[in-house]
């Protein structure tokens, strides 16, 4: 059994269709990387899994639960959390309340208030942010307000996480940084999706990759497999690159 | 130590002062000027809605322009139940057919935002203005209600009862979890609704709350008048009052919506009866627009930032 999967996915809007029949699955502890160009339907099946927006046709089962056709918050109460490719932080409210929120709603066990201060304060630390948790959230830097984001998601105590092109903005020591993160969220026992830009670290931190064009699924497999897939680099670098040479 | 004085003096002020001034206000009545008596209710009276009107539209930012439908629901509910049941059971229906009103109101509007909820909600009021016209008018025969009036000293009391219950209660959920996912609804209410709140049902029972408030209010001041109709009901200056002092007074910090209501509807009264009458929503609308304009978080926000300013805060403190 797949921890999540999802079965001949397909949504449109309008005319088109950004996500059209794609299969995919995640198991219990994988990293498992979704790249493609801009406008591949990367984010959109973000959107689908989170329920953001409502499948067309398909369905989604996460832990042999149907969850095609549910809220955005019943989603997350069962265990999946997100984050969003422009930071969607609560700017005016302290750095603690926005990870205390979310262990307060999020997370289907329902803590106390104290317990939920206790949780977020432990997430704070655990991203580096516990200097100052009572400062505005938007005094952050984008890096640390990523942080932020990625704290309030784990909060909801998630046992999948979809993150959301994490590194995209950051410097080069901010992704070494972030990618450490995401490998000490991994050894928490939460499972991941991310969808990310950076090929260093979609190349080094994944287990299994697929990649998306046109809102179709173009391959799958192990980094080193899609790092020399021809359709791969087709879709990249264009057919030219590899007739020509 | 000294900061531990300071914390104690801070909190003497927070608390002291509001409290000797809802005493003094309390014991008015007992030295009798009808004239400022009456200054006072409809002070309490605007005070009520526009803290009511804050517990949702402040917080959530979803500007509601229903609010004079609310508290004509009210009046009427005063008006058809005023002869045959005591005065509290009567406040408590007015304030009950509110939020009934403001539910099934707010499952249907509550998924538009910005412009377009403002809208639809001010819609609501003409519509029940003139659903009411044209019931009175062609089905009951008679225009309007008589209203059994109330003591001036009953609606005083009354009324200062239910604007103290509706700061305790506007108090605790802004303190509560609740208040804290209504803050963030108003921050970014995707985001909210992904991490865990389920927003439909937390705008929709606060919606239907402060509209109870409104409600009531409504039920206590229809008996200061002896005669009803649509037209006073449903006045639509009700519906922007509460918007515009809350605004003028600051919405971040629960003294604010109080604050502007007290300023800002004795500016009114003085405009209105003074010689300047006949310019009064002139300098009501130039004192808007400054507001906005100028002071964009109200009062409470310029003080808040002049005692920044002052003590050389590093960032303004979050109100809470």
């Amino acid at each position: 059994m797949h921890l999540l999967q999802g079965e001949k996915v397909t949504v449109a809007f309008g005319g088109l269709t950004a996500v059209s029949e794609v299969d995919f699955h995640v198991d219990k502890g994988e990293i498992l990387g979704l790249i493609g160009p801009n406008g591949a339907g990367k984010t959109t099946l973000f959107n689908l899994i989170s329920a953001a927006i409502p499948v067309k046709s398909g369905k989604i089962t996460f832990k042999d639960t149907n969850i095609t056709g549910k809220k955005p918050y019943q989603v997350t109460r069962l265990g999946i959390a997100r984050t969003f490719q422009t930071v969607k932080i609560f700017g005016n409210l302290s750095v603690l309340d926005n990870v205390r929120l979310a262990a307060l709603f999020g997370d289907p066990k329902r803590p106390s208030a104290s317990q939920a201060t206790k949780d977020a304060m432990e997430l704070l630390e655990f991203v580096g942010l516990q200097k100052d948790p009572n400062s505005p959230a938007r005094d952050l830097t984008l890096a640390n307000q990523k942080r932020l984001e990625m704290a309030r998601a784990l909060a909801a105590k998630p046992e999948l996480l979809l993150l959301d092109e994490l590194m995209a903005g950051l410097n080069h020591t901010e992704v070494a940084e972030a990618m450490d993160d995401i490998r000490q969220v991994r050894d928490r026992g939460i499972t991941i999706i991310m969808i990310e830009h950076v090929m260093k670290a979609i190349m080094s931190i994944c287990d299994r990759i697929v990649v998306l064009n046109y809102g179709k699924k173009i391959a799958e497999g192990t980094p080193q497999e899609i790092a020399n897939s021809k359709t791969v680099i087709e879709v990249y670098l264009g057919e030219e690159c590899i007739t020509g040479s | 130590m000294g900061l531990k004085k300071l914390f104690t003096a801070q909190a003497a002020i927070k608390w002291g002062i509001p409290l000797i001034i809802l005493i003094l206000v309390g014991v008015f009545p007992v030295f009798h000027s009808t004239y400022y008596q009456t200054l006072i209710t409809f002070a309490l009276m605007y005070m009520t809605l526009s803290v009511a009107w804050t517990i949702f539209s402040g917080t959530t930012g979803y500007i509601s322009l229903a609010s004079a439908a609310f508290y004509g629901i009210g009046i009427y509910a005063s008006a058809l139940f005023g002869e045959k049941m005591p005065f509290f059971l009567v406040i408590l229906i007015g304030g009950a057919a509110s939020f009934i009103f403001a539910f099934i109101i707010g499952a249907i509007t509550l998924r538009l935002r910005g412009i377009f909820f403002s809208m639809f909600t001010f819609g609501l009021v003409l519509l029940a203005y003139q659903v009411l016209i044209w019931y009175e008018l062609t089905i009951k025969n008679i225009r309007g209600y008589f209203v059994v009036i109330q003591s001036d000293n009953a609606i005083f009391y009354y009324l200062l009862g239910l604007f103290i219950i509706t700061i305790i209660v506007s108090y605790v959920l802004k303190r509560s979890k609740y208040g804290l996912a209504l803050s963030s609804i108003g921050e970014n209410e995707n985001a909210s609704e992904h991490i865990g709140v389920n927003v439909t049902l937390v705008k929709i029972l606060t919606f239907s709350l402060s509209a109870v408030f409104m409600g009531a209010a409504g039920a206590i001041m229809a008996t200061k008048l002896s005669y009803i109709d649509p037209n006073i009901a449903f006045d639509p200056m009700i519906s922007f009052s509460p918007a515009l002092m809350a605004t003028f007074g600051g919405m971040g910090n629960i003294y604010g919506p109080v604050i502007g209501s007290v300023i800002f509807y004795f500016i009114q009264d003085r405009l209105q009866t003074g010689p300047l009458q006949n310019y009064y929503k002139l300098i009501f609308g130039a004192v808007l627009v400054g507001t906005i304009m100028y002071m964009p978080s109200g009062i409470v926000g310029l003080i808040q930032k002049l005692q920044k300013r002052i003590s050389g805060a590093k960032s303004a403190p979050i109100t809470g």
